[in-house]
């Protein structure tokens, strides 16, 4: 079930810093979008308050709302737990548990959120891994450690492992930047699958698969170090890229920025 | 351009210079070099002479004192190396070493895992700096001190928990008590396990504060709550080094001299029960009989003391055998 993503007003501390401020937008469901600026702009921190991942960062904090359809992920009795079961999340390095087998992997989000049969469990983690375009590759090592596989299996472990238990929303932090091209290609295909399902976020450094991979895209900057990082402008991938409506955008896209 | 000219010079010129490369290939040809390799080589070299001196010494002195020993030496629950016959045997000590040893075990690692699980994962910075500081000091307690309070405020203060057990788990056997002073293997575990919380405390709390931020963030992103990130990534994680923390507990306990001397009321024979008044340690039985020992005596207690060494070699090939099985799940290839 993809939901639609509204953030009003959203500002976010770390101590007394304030790291992002006043940031809305609305993000569709069953689309991909995708977060570009330069490093510091507050872009993954961003991306982090949309899962309740910001306040577990000593002196973490947020303001604002964050609305999933039309439930308030900061509202008064919200669990931060219950919204990170709703919210799932890919990180940059591939952390999968090094101490579990593949297959564990994918069945530990199940396993936090009850008692499942086994043979329910196998047919998750078959569907999960198949949804991340590594069951062939593993199929015949499930009880073998996650860690033992490569770079890119890893990455699309933890995918496997975030859409088991079928979230509304993925975030993906800079999910291609610790990985080779073609490994960077297999994940990129596997997010245009994942989007007739989930509402997608993903953060990068590379213009380029922001490019090839979103539908809209959200340019971040900051005036100066130190400052607050702001959203500049939200618009369609396609005009992002060839008309934007606000100069910085242009100079940043195009390489000459600052 | 450059690389084109540069290129009739690339293979090295033959002749004169190779026998110098090769030299410089192989290291240590500089006297620094030389002067620090053998210094390096010189003191491994030295700890292992020591260490066959002293094994050669202990060897020749305990077997003189077998050989004489008319009684077991595994099961015998004599101490008698200057009888005639002279008859004596570890079954005793061992069986107390051990026994007091488990006890303190078995209290001291939950202890100490909930401890630096509570100062790394669950106090404010703040708190878990200063519990972390109390710990560190009471690491620095000396032994004889542990072993004062143990004797004068411990010993006396039983009574309540050892009625306790009587009532209710009396029936077992393990733990019927007749009344006796509580100078007994469970008094004696029990301080043990305070002796050798500090260490393993202080040790689990650095392996627990190295695990990855990134495994924690992935129970968490998952919907894990604080029990469960500790559960799925922790815990996991840190389990080799809590095991390696428990041996180092586990060591200091076996050989534990003083505190346990002052405690115990040493006999020389096997109770049912822990409760009871009893029982003998390497360490204690030693510490006690050394000064009074005529050379018969003193072989006999060598040989004893070898038999505590080669417990403790055994338990920590024990520990590294379970450390190294699971190897490839550890989080060290992560």
């Amino acid at each position: 079930m993809a939901k639609r993503i509204d953030v009003s007003g959203l500002n976010a501390y770390y101590g007394s810093f304030l790291a992002i401020e006043d940031i809305s937008m609305t993000v569709e469901p069953r689309s991909v979008t995708a977060f570009i600026g330069p490093s510091g702009c507050g872009k993954s921190t961003f991306l982090r308050t949309l899962n309740r991942m910001h306040e577990v960062t000593p002196g973490g904090r947020v303001e604002g709302k964050v609305m999933l359809d039309d439930e308030n992920l900061y509202g008064a009795g919200i669990d931060p737990v219950a919204v990170r079961r709703e919210v799932g999340m890919v990180f940059q390095r591939p952390n999968p548990f090094p101490t579990m087998s593949v297959y564990d992997n994918v069945a530990a989000g199940l396993r936090l959120n009850g008692k499942y049969k086994k043979s329910q469990l196998d047919d998750v983690v078959e569907k999960s891994l198949r949804g991340a375009n590594l069951w062939n590759e593993v199929k015949d090592r499930l009880n073998k450690p996650g860690s033992g596989l490569s770079g890119g299996q890893q990455q699309r472990l933890c995918i496997a492992r975030a859409i088991a238990v079928e979230p509304n929303v993925l975030l993906m932090d800079e999910p291609c930047s610790a990985l080779d091209p073609i490994s960077t290609l297999a994940i990129e295909d596997l997010i245009g699958e994942l989007k007739e399902r989930f509402t997608i976020v993903i953060v990068t450094h590379n213009m380029q698969q922001a490019a090839r991979v979103s539908d809209r895209t959200a340019f971040f900057n900051l005036a100066a170090v130190g400052q607050p990082g702001k959203l500049i402008e939200i618009d369609d991938t396609e005009r992002i890229f060839s008309n934007p409506s606000v100069q910085a955008t242009e100079d940043y896209i195009s390489g000459r920025f600052g | 351009m450059d690389i084109t000219t540069q290129k009739p010079a690339a293979p090295p010129a033959p002749g004169p210079a190779a026998p110098e490369d090769k030299r410089a290939a192989r290291g240590a040809t500089r006297p620094g070099d030389r002067i620090f390799l053998g210094l390096s080589r010189g003191s491994g070299i030295f700890v292992l002479v020591l260490m066959a001196a002293i094994a050669a010494f202990l060897t020749y002195r305990a077997s003189l004192a077998i050989s004489k020993d008319e009684a077991n030496f595994f099961t015998s629950f004599e101490w008698n190396p200057t009888g005639v016959p002279p008859e004596f045997g570890i079954a005793v000590l061992a069986f107390g070493t051990i026994v007091s040893s488990i006890i303190a075990m078995v209290i001291a690692v939950p202890i100490s895992v909930g401890i630096a699980l509570f100062i790394t994962h669950y106090a404010p910075r703040r708190l878990g700096g200063t519990v972390a500081y109390v710990i560190d000091l009471l690491a620095a307690v000396p032994s004889i001190v542990y072993g004062l309070w143990g004797a004068i405020v411990l010993v006396p203060h039983m009574d309540g928990l050892y009625g306790w057990l009587d009532d209710y788990l009396g029936w077992t056997g393990v733990f019927a008590w007749e009344g006796g002073p509580a100078r007994s293997l469970l008094t004696v575990g029990i301080l043990l396990a305070l002796m050798i919380l500090p260490i393993i405390t202080n040790v689990s709390r650095e392996v627990f504060r190295q695990v990855p931020r990134m495994h924690e963030e992935a129970a968490l992103a998952l919907g894990a709550t604080r029990w469960e990130v500790i559960r799925m990534s922790v815990l996991p994680f840190g389990r080799s080094g809590v095991i390696s923390a428990s041996m180092l507990g586990l060591g200091r306990a076996l050989g534990e001299t003083m505190a346990v001397a002052m405690v115990l009321s040493p006999s020389f024979d096997i109770s049912a029960s822990l409760l009871d008044a009893g029982g003998g340690t390497f360490a204690q039985n030693i510490a006690s009989k050394f000064n009074e020992a005529t050379v018969m005596g003193q072989d006999a207690l060598i040989a004893s003391g070898m038999v505590l060494f080669v417990i403790t070699l055994l338990v920590n090939g024990a520990a590294r055998l379970i450390i190294a099985r699971r190897k490839e799940y550890s989080g060290a290839n992560a």
